[in-house]
């Protein structure tokens, strides 16, 4: 078998042939799978939304999006407003994110207007299954340590068992059990302070661009998307910073 | 060769978990449960097939000197193109597999596939031993993810076989990792040398 000599020329040539072939094949398969890629997304913030609010007939107005410090550490949350078709507010859905065992545990939490949680769902998560990956179970109704239902209040945040609380934490996950409860907790102080429509604590981050793009697919799925949209940018309005999400959002 | 001789070569003699003992780290990292294990083999042996046989196919045009960069570059690309593909149209996949799937690219059996076989064999010839090679691979991780669910969880795929109370924890964690693979080698070794 013959084989191109290793000369210096060979070798350059062959290594940038190879590497350009690699990068377009690549560009090509980006491209081909985009589309379905970010359906995909929309679909599942889609389920997980009408899940959470345990409803199926909804609206679910642009997110916004709030940073909050804890510690020192800036959190993004991501809220949505839901709506039912007559458009009535049901309440308000939240996304949060916290480090848990094995890594980034992001839930949605569902909350109506006085203040109950609705239901939740977990949205990506890196723990050990069978024991912290039960989250996605454990505190549903059915579960052993149920908190859908529970009426949330900024002084009495949920904790577990162990920590004085009554939440029955995962056996032998505790904490996955603590770190799931602080994304709820957390999700709540987030829905609190976008229900007070607080202006000093909300920033349009460069985090609501991506989700206005998500939001696009989602009221040009519904039927009541001119009504939701215009509805926001009153409400938008008032908290507006000015900066470049305007931009974004007159290219709806 | 004999063709089917290769494929029963990778499952058999020369398997890549209890043999070679090669990509041991996504062995003991994904094999939590029996499905993880499946799923983790299926996409590794995606990945060997194509990169066997593109190695295969470029051999000759690959200066001695550079061919572990260009076999890098082809493995890392197949892998980049499962993972969007996961991502598009099996998303649940996608989502259980996570972490791993990127790691894939640093799996020795596929490294180590090209360099032994494939760059001295045809390409159809390096198309079976993927083949073989993929399917030992998937076969000793669905294997110890049975081992560790079965234990661990006292279910199997899903299905309760034994009540959950009676589950061991520690083998689901990494430490039952280790233990239930040594001890699989073993048995498996002792049966082979008996044959």
């Amino acid at each position: 078998m013959k084989k191109l000599e290793s000369s210096l020329l060979n070798m350059v040539v062959v290594l940038t042939v190879v590497a350009a072939v690699a990068a377009g094949l690549l560009a090509w398969v980006n491209h081909v799978t985009e589309g379905p890629i970010s359906l995909q997304a929309q679909k599942t913030l889609a389920d997980g939304i009408k899940a959470v609010m345990g409803c199926d007939d909804i609206t679910v107005a642009a997110p916004d999006s709030i940073t909050k410090d804890y510690d020192g550490k800036k959190s993004t949350y991501v809220v949505y407003t839901v709506k039912d078709n007559v458009g009535n507010e049901l309440g308000k859905a939240v996304e949060s994110t916290v480090m848990a065992f094995g890594g980034e545990m992001k839930v949605l939490v569902g909350f109506n207007r006085d203040n109950v949680i609705l239901g939740y769902r977990v949205l990506e998560s890196a723990e050990t299954p069978g024991l912290g990956q039960k989250a996605d179970t454990w505190f549903q109704k059915s579960g052993k340590g149920c908190i859908v239902g529970r009426r949330m209040s900024s002084d009495a945040p949920l904790k577990v068992n162990k920590d004085n609380g009554d939440v029955d934490a995962i056996t032998a996950s505790t904490i996955t059990s603590r770190a799931f409860l602080k994304a709820v907790n957390r999700a709540f102080d987030a829905y609190i302070n976008e229900s007070d429509g607080a202006t000093g604590a909300s920033s349009k981050a460069d985090g609501a661009t991506g989700a206005s793009h998500k939001a696009d697919g989602l009221t040009g799925a519904s039927p009541k998307a001119d009504g939701a949209t215009g509805v926001n940018h009153k409400e938008k309005a008032v908290k507006t910073d000015g900066k470049s999400s305007d931009k974004e959002r007159s290219n709806k | 060769m004999n063709k089917l001789k290769i494929i029963t070569n990778g499952i058999v003699r020369e398997n890549p978990t209890f043999v070679l003992l090669l990509g041991m780290c996504p062995t003991l990292a994904t094999t939590t449960s029996a499905q993880n294990g499946l799923l983790m083999g299926l996409a590794t042996m995606f990945v060997l097939v194509c990169a066997n046989v593109a190695v295969s196919l470029i051999k000759n045009l690959t200066p001695d000197k550079v061919r572990i960069p260009v076999f890098v570059v082809v493995i890392a690309s197949f892998v980049t193109i499962l993972q969007m593909m996961l991502a598009a149209w099996l998303p649940s996949v996608n989502a259980s597999l996570g972490l791993y799937i990127p790691l894939i690219v640093v799996n020795c059996v596929i490294l180590g596939r090209a360099e032994a076989f494939a760059c001295k064999h045809t390409p159809f010839e390096s198309l079976l031993d993927g083949v073989g090679i993929g399917l030992g691979f998937t076969l000793g991780l669905t294997l110890l993810g049975m081992a560790r669910e079965v234990l661990g969880a006292g279910t199997v795929f899903g299905l309760h076989l034994l009540p959950e109370t009676m589950g061991m924890l520690v083998f689901i964690l990494p430490p039952g990792a280790f233990i239930t693979l040594g001890y699989l080698i073993a048995i498996i070794n002792k049966v082979r040398k008996t044959e």
